[in-house]
């Protein structure tokens, strides 16, 4: 019976798929940044399938995603690629999110030829020297200055402070592309405090006590929504008066309910604000928030733009072989083509290393416990 | 100087967590020659139990208390309660982990890996019962902070140091001047005579079991208050790094688990401050590890003709 269906053409058409892997961290130290992904990705995924399916070509195709835990682990996030690509064969990946995962990821998937985006990696790393690699959000040497000059600005600062993780490739280099933008504004030596720790660290005592001690005007801490409460929380009862700012690993929605009242104030510079937002925005929030009960942060907007891409680049195939290798080959050359997206974090266009051009968002963590837009800065 | 009298207060603190947990290592070692591998992992189920006593006394779920406490009657009862049920928790395994290989007189080896398996299955059977995601934990406690002479410091700090010198001299007390102590000494000894002697030696040892357990939940309710972000792997690093600091003061002597979980602690936060925080556990571990083969039974411990 089942075999017969196989064979024929027309039940075979109708259960036509395109299968996109997910390689996401739905455990360990960040596991809200894969359920904000799956949510998003699962989000889409209904509705196309809901509307008959994606239509490439002549063909209208069913939408079935894989997701894999990468466990927010590097050598995890290897091995859910290579099972994605060589077991499940899919078309596509999405993810990994936190550079960390997506650098060792990407490098398997261009040598796989293999097209990958990652929403959410902000590192140049992950897409460097990798035509098959895309992103979805914009870089950190874009980043780092953006924080830099707000800094600058609001905060009138002339000395800063940093606190990263130095065995995590995002704050890492996040860290050093900020320190380059304010030593060239302040001049050289003007980052007083440049400390460090390593994942899992639980206690900063050390570290702050020495920053505090320096007279830095401002901390900078690119750091991850599970150790920005503890950091913050540390600061202040060392005695920590003045502003801290972060990067868009702050944006989730789990960090207002681990941080409370501390992180009221403080600024943090991302892709998107939730508060406030118009369009197709909004429209995105809204239906996220009715089905899930929270308000998507900023790894679930770039995750949906992502998935909408990597769609737009299928369908400008203009047709699909069935052949994996050729189909992924050809997806690939599309992505590289796209210009003018509108994605609901910003208009992309990309450049040809595989990086979107599109604006930044510095945001303010107001006294409701909100993400409130504050200023948005383009390249 | 301000800075150096800053840092150890921040080691005190830090040393406290040490301490505590090294404590129920060395108690468990001390009369079973057990290491209990399990131990960090129910330090981390001290913490859980006590996040949910604490949101469930805040009126957090849908059961709220006729009348609403004080949020210290809240920090005390759940310290007390969480310190109960871990102590549970802890003689719990001992009677199903435990108890069973040594009645059938299994080798030490085997014991031990049940320890590590007892562990691993109280971290992946938090994971698969309430997730991924972190928690938070509540602020108990008024935070207070001073400043003297520079130095600044938080009422919680203050509260994590006395305490764990307070349950030192306690421990102190009871495994020297009870019977009870004086049994968990004798087992120590010579487990084969105790019983000779007419002392319930299962009884003894389910003491030690709830002792160091209610210790942990003690580390661990003082850990999320002061570390407020809970997540089911905590236990793990931190367990190893007391199991080590309770080696390096000689295990099985108590007086050496409390001086080593400071002496850890000092040195993790003086290497961070002093030099790039990469070198922390390369050269905190050397030092032990120099410590160690100068004088291979630690601070206070005594060379056993069987060690494991």
């Amino acid at each position: 019976m089942a075999t017969g269906l196989l064979f024929t053409p027309c039940a075979w058409s109708k259960a036509r798929t395109i299968r996109i892997g997910f390689n996401i961290p739905l455990t360990g130290d960040i596991p809200k940044v894969g359920e904000g992904s799956k949510y998003s990705a699962e989000m889409l995924k209904q509705k196309i399938n809901a509307a008959g399916g994606l239509k490439v070509g002549k063909d209208t195709y069913q939408l079935e995603f894989i997701y894999e835990d990468n466990e927010s682990k590097a050598e995890s996030a290897t091995a859910a690629a290579m099972k994605l690509i060589t077991q499940d064969e899919v078309l596509a990946l999405i993810g990994p999110q936190a550079s960390k995962q997506a650098i060792p990821a990407g490098e398997i998937c261009n040598s796989f030829k293999t097209p990958m985006i990652t929403p959410w990696s902000t590192n140049p790393q992950a897409t460097r020297d990798r035509p098959y690699v895309f992103r979805g959000c914009f870089l950190d040497p874009f980043q780092g200055p953006v924080v830099a000059n707000f800094a600058t600005r609001e905060f009138k600062a002339k000395k800063a402070a940093v606190l990263y993780d130095i065995a995590s490739d995002y704050p890492k280099g996040l860290a050093e592309y900020f320190k380059a933008a304010f030593e060239k504004i302040h001049g050289p030596g003007s980052v007083v405090a440049f400390e460090t720790f390593t994942t899992k660290d639980r206690d900063f005592s050390a570290q702050l006590t020495k920053i505090i001690k320096s007279g830095a005007d401002v901390l900078f801490t690119p750091q991850y929504y599970d150790e920005v409460p503890l950091i913050v929380k540390q600061a202040h009862e060392l005695g920590w008066k003045k502003p801290i700012m972060g990067s868009d690993s702050w944006g989730s929605a789990e960090l207002m309910k681990l941080c409370g009242d501390d992180c009221k104030g403080l600024f943090f510079s991302t892709h998107y604000a939730a508060a406030g937002a118009r369009g197709a925005t909004k429209e995105f929030i809204d239906s996220y928030k009715a089905k899930y009960g929270y308000i998507p942060d900023d790894v679930a907007a770039l995750t949906w733009d992502s998935i909408r891409l990597l769609l737009t680049a299928i369908q400008n195939t203009g047709g699909l072989s069935g052949k994996v290798e050729k189909d992924r080959e050809a997806v690939k050359n599309q992505l590289a083509r796209i210009r003018d997206f509108e994605g609901i974090t910003g208009k992309m266009t990309f450049t040809p290393e595989g990086d979107p051009i599109k604006c930044a968002v510095i945001v303010k963590i107001n006294n409701q416990g909100e993400f409130e837009f504050y200023e948005s800065v383009c390249p | 100087m301000e800075a150096f009298f800053q840092n150890l207060l921040n080691a005190l603190q830090w040393g406290s967590f040490y301490a505590l947990i090294a404590l129920g290592y060395t108690l468990v070692y001390g009369v079973l020659l057990l290491i209990n591998f399990a131990h960090g992992d129910i330090f981390m189920v001290g913490a859980y139990i006590g996040f949910f006593i604490a949101t469930f006394l805040l009126g957090t779920y849908a059961f709220r208390l006729p009348v609403m406490l004080p949020n210290e009657v809240v920090f005390v009862i759940t310290l007390v309660a969480a310190m109960l049920l871990t102590a549970l928790v802890g003689v719990t395994i001992e009677r199903i982990a435990y108890r069973p290989l040594r009645r059938k007189g299994a080798s030490r080896l085997y014991v031990v890996i049940t320890a590590l398996m007892a562990g691993l299955i109280l971290e992946n059977g938090n994971l698969a019962l309430l997730g991924a995601s972190r928690r938070s934990f509540p602020e108990l406690l008024p935070k207070s902070i001073y400043t003297l002479g520079g130095i600044t410091f938080s009422n919680i700090k203050i509260l994590v140091i006395a305490t764990t010198v307070v349950v030192f001299l306690i421990l102190e007390l009871i495994i020297h001047k009870t019977r009870l102590g004086m049994a968990m000494r004798a087992i120590s000894y010579d487990r084969m005579a105790v019983p000779l002697m007419g002392i319930a030696a299962d009884t003894v040892i389910v003491f030690t079991f709830a002792l160091g357990s209610a210790l942990a939940a003690l580390a661990g309710v003082f850990f999320a208050t002061s570390y407020p972000v809970l997540e089911p792997y905590m236990g793990a690093l931190v367990g190893w790094k007391a199991f080590i600091a309770a080696v390096i003061g000689g295990i099985g002597d108590i007086r050496g688990a409390f001086l080593g979980g400071f002496l850890l602690g000092f040195i993790e936060i003086f290497v961070a401050a002093v030099f790039p925080s990469t070198l922390r556990d390369l050269i905190a571990f050397s030092v032990l590890l120099i410590f160690l083969t100068i004088k291979p039974t630690g601070l206070f411990g005594v060379a056993r003709a069987t060690k494991i």
